[in-house]
């Protein structure tokens, strides 16, 4: 099929759901090249501010691309560039003059495989604290503790605090990583198939979390399974090719679809 | 018919060549063996605690290797303080900072050559811009040279060390707003901890039993002396001259000093393959 | 409140402040690890400068010739490099011609035939031997193989070669013990581990499918390394045996011991001879006279390009057989 052949992606400006939420981030237009070839052509996208939206679609349709555009993780690889504008906070983050680690800071992230740090559980979370705000020990141990709570990982590991990270089990590591983002109190979590890995005992676990979370943050997941899209999802992006299909409430999405790829894709006819 | 007779004769053939491929193997190894089953015998007869605690004597007298041992620890020790921190940097631009820069392939090459380049020269371009300038032989002129040596052996294990780091690790030390410095400094330095330490491991291995580039660098010191700015002994460098003098005692501590820096060459070589080894179990 | 996102003003400031403090110590990390390995290429480009430098007084001297004269006179102060470049390359040849086969042989050994549980050990033992320092080799080639060799095999090479026209020649007596011939059987040992371990290295990279296949069709072990094996990894191996002649050219200690330190060119590989590092190592700190040291430090610059060459031919090639298996 020519990429060309695909029609704009319907978005439904009407949707009911939106109408009483704020847009945390505002993607418009935005292409993403890996040197000479086009991985990513005229996203527009809202992500709505305490709402989780998942990005779905077949492997190399862009999705997981479109996520690492949002905290220019981009910029470590030579020849990765993206054209259009993203918009938080009132500023374009494309921008070259956007301070990406403070970008960073606000805008946290968690990989599909858990990525501990070399250091012991404690310190895995302090140091990011550390870096931005010099605070007094008990200080410090109270905001350890919050973010591990908020993790549900606390009681697992409170005994434990100065043993190794890469110690603890697969599902544990990755709710570490979670409450290492969290500490930093970003604004927005994005989620890169943080599941994966995991067991489905694990898996629902950090469901739960995803669900908790939705109070304070604004949440982007990226996932394969289409099932944990309906579960933890408020709104759904369809990706195919590099293009949004289509971008929708997650209820409707699943029930009614507008377009024939997407009705495919959910109903398991491919990808 | 034909067939049989072909098939004879390949595995005739094949018979040779295991044979051969066998005998190689005994011949290589049982020599190498035999070398250090000599070098045992030699040394250990006439190892004893006045090694370790008297001055080289004068010819035709006994004593021990005290000073060379200490000017060889004192020269090994700079040597590695000056070059681990210059190979660590440079190994750390070629696989973090410069890792897709044109650069970083150019300084590679010329590392790889620097590794193997005979020694000897080193030392005498170490004579050229310090021991001729400053008019003698000096203990810091032999440890810019050891230095020289430690750099390339460095740059290599921590570019190597560095490249093993999972690249998500480096994505989610950047995700929490990182600047790479941080990245390098605080996640990928802890992560390739043992392989580094390892190569620099390896690098004392390797210049403690250095001996063509402290012949015109530091030269040689009969007497204790813990002054950098005079020349100063080194086991390799009073191993050459007493193995090659006529007197027996001379040539017996000779066999003794070549015995001893062969243990702490193989320590240090076991040391990293250990460390290296637990890495892998970690 | 304490966990809820950040979104005010003063927060976002206090963090750009902070950020800002980081930046600056990671510009400085970051030009202080470029200078680092740009270091590297200054080294190696002063070692060239000093070389050229100190070896000016000769070659200003002795032009080219100093590359085919073989007198070699402090007295008269005339040098000239021929010798110790000759006994420099025949040395190393000898060790190439005899630790190039045995090392591959033993390679074959440990990738093909060895029991699985020997393979770690011996691997491991042939690495140790590569890290001995090169001193060891010397005086145990001074004190025990060349007596050995001046007692038994050296009288027996001179007398049963003696009616053959060539060799008879090329094994004249007597049999002096050191020698060029000794010289390059010392190097052949010291360089044979390093030979070993790199030809293991490169068999392994031979897809075991490519080897299976060749099995399967019902070749022989010896019939699967001649025909699969060796061509797969030629490249790699040409490229093993330039590091092991880079070793071998500039290796001084091994060889002072036990060449005899004669600068004359014989016909004869059991009489003395010189090579470049070992006329540097050993007449070096007691040259008088600027000519005299000059013309040492010019022997250096013309080991160093010899050596530089075969290296860079052998890192060429053992990177294309990298890019191979990636």
């Amino acid at each position: 099929m020519n990429a060309n052949s695909i029609p704009a992606p319907e978005v439904s400006q009407t949707s009911v759901e939106a109408a009483g939420l704020a847009e945390r981030i505002s993607i418009a237009d935005l292409g993403f090249y890996y040197g000479e070839s086009q991985a990513l052509r005229d996203i527009t996208l809202p992500l709505y501010a305490n709402a989780v939206t998942a990005f779905v679609g077949p492997s190399g349709c862009g999705k997981s691309t479109l996520l690492r555009v949002l905290n220019r993780m981009y910029d470590l690889y030579p020849g990765q560039r993206a054209t259009g504008e993203v918009t938080f906070d009132g500023q374009n983050i494309l921008s070259p003059d956007q301070d990406v680690n403070l970008l960073r800071s606000r805008i946290g992230m968690v990989f599909q495989k858990p990525t501990p740090f070399p250091m012991s559980i404690f310190e895995n979370i302090a140091f990011g604290i550390r870096l931005y705000e010099r605070l007094p020990r008990s200080e410090l141990d109270a905001r350890v503790e919050i973010a591990l709570r908020r993790a549900a990982l606390w009681d697992e590991v409170k005994d434990k605090l100065q043993t190794n990270g890469l110690s603890l089990s697969g599902g544990q590591q990755q709710r570490l990583c979670i409450a290492r983002t969290v500490a930093l109190r970003p604004s927005v979590i994005l989620l890169d198939e943080p599941c994966s890995a995991l067991d489905p005992i694990s898996t629902a676990r950090i469901e739960e979390l995803i669900d908790e979370f939705k109070a304070d943050y604004t949440i982007v997941i990226v996932t394969h399974n289409m099932q944990q899209a309906a579960r933890v999802s408020d709104f759904t992006a369809f990706m195919y090719l590099g293009e949004l299909v289509e971008f929708d409430s997650t209820g409707r999405m699943f029930t009614s679809p507008r377009d024939e790829r997407t009705q495919n894709y959910i109903t398991g006819r491919f990808g | 018919m034909v067939m049989e007779k072909l098939y004879a004769r390949r595995r005739r053939r094949n018979g040779i060549a295991v044979a051969l491929a066998i005998a190689a193997t005994l011949v290589g190894l049982g020599w190498l063996a035999l070398i250090l089953g000599t070098l045992l015998w030699e040394g250990v007869s006439g190892l004893s605690l006045r090694v370790f605690t008297e001055m080289t004597p004068p010819p035709g007298s006994d004593g021990g290797l005290l000073n060379a041992i200490m000017g060889s620890l004192t020269m090994t020790l700079i040597g590695v303080l000056i070059g681990t921190p210059i190979g660590i940097l440079a190994g750390t631009f070629m696989a973090e900072y410069g890792r897709y820069e044109k650069l970083t392939g150019v300084v590679r090459f010329i590392n790889d050559i620097l590794l193997s380049a005979p020694s000897i020269v080193i030392g005498l371009f170490v004579y050229e811009i310090m021991v001729y300038p400053m008019g003698h032989f000096s203990g810091w002129a032999g440890a810019v040279a050891l230095a020289l040596l430690v750099i390339p052996v460095v740059v290599r294990t921590t570019e190597d060390m560095l490249l093993l780091v999972p690249n998500p690790l480096r994505e989610a030390a950047t995700a929490i707003g990182l600047p790479r410095a941080y990245v390098i400094r605080h996640v990928c330095y802890p992560a390739a901890r043992a392989g580094m330490l390892t190569g620099v491991l390896l690098a004392v291995a390797r210049i403690s039993g250095e001996t063509a580039p402290l012949l015109f660098t530091a030269l040689n010191n009969q007497f204790w002396s813990s002054n950098l700015n005079a020349p100063m002994a080194s086991l390799p460098t009073v191993i050459f001259q007493f193995a090659l003098s006529p007197y027996e005692e001379w040539q017996q501590l000779a066999w003794t000093g070549a015995l001893i820096i062969t243990f702490a060459v193989l320590a240090l070589s076991i040391g990293a393959r250990a460390l290296a080894a637990s890495r892998k179990m970690s | 409140m304490i966990h809820a996102a950040v979104h005010d003003e003063p927060e976002v400031h206090s963090r750009m402040a902070v950020l800002g403090r980081l930046r600056a110590s990671d510009t400085v990390f970051r030009i202080l690890t470029r200078a680092a390995a740009i270091a590297v290429l200054v080294i190696l480009g002063a070692v060239i400068l000093a070389l050229v430098e100190g070896s000016l007084p000769a070659l200003r001297a002795f032009g080219f010739g100093f590359l085919y004269h073989e007198q070699w006179n402090p007295v008269t102060e005339r040098f000239g490099a021929l010798a110790p470049i000759y006994g420099t390359i025949v040395t190393s040849l000898i060790a190439i011609l005899i630790a190039v086969p045995v090392g591959v042989m033993i390679a074959l050994f440990l990738t093909e035939l060895c029991p699985m549980w020997l393979r770690r050990p011996i691997g491991i033992a042939i690495e140790l031997l590569a890290g001995i320092p090169s001193i060891i080799y010397g005086i145990w080639g001074l004190f025990v193989f060349a007596p050995f060799l001046q007692q038994t095999v050296q009288p027996l090479l001179i007398d049963s070669l003696e009616p053959v026209p060539v060799l008879s020649t090329l094994f004249a007596g007597p049999p002096y013990g050191i020698g060029v011939l000794t010289a390059g059987l010392i190097l052949a040992i010291m360089v044979l581990p390093f030979i070993t371990s790199i030809s293991r290295d490169v068999f392994d990279t031979v897809p075991p499918v490519l080897k299976e296949a060749a099995y399967g069709v019902g070749c022989t072990t010896w019939e699967v390394f001649r025909h699969v094996v060796l061509p797969y990894t030629r490249v790699g191996v040409i490229g093993g045996i330039m590091l092991g002649l880079g070793r071998a050219l500039g290796e001084t200690m091994a060889v002072t011991f036990v060449i005899g330190n004669a600068h004359r060119i014989s016909g004869s590989i059991l009489a003395p001879g010189t090579t470049i590092s070992a006329t540097i190592a050993n007449e070096f700190t007691e040259a008088v006279g600027d000519l005299y040291t000059s013309s040492l430090i010019a022997l250096g610059l013309i080991l160093f390009v010899i050596t530089f060459l075969v290296l860079a031919a052998a890192r060429y090639l053992l990177a294309r057989i990298e890019r191979k298996v990636a």
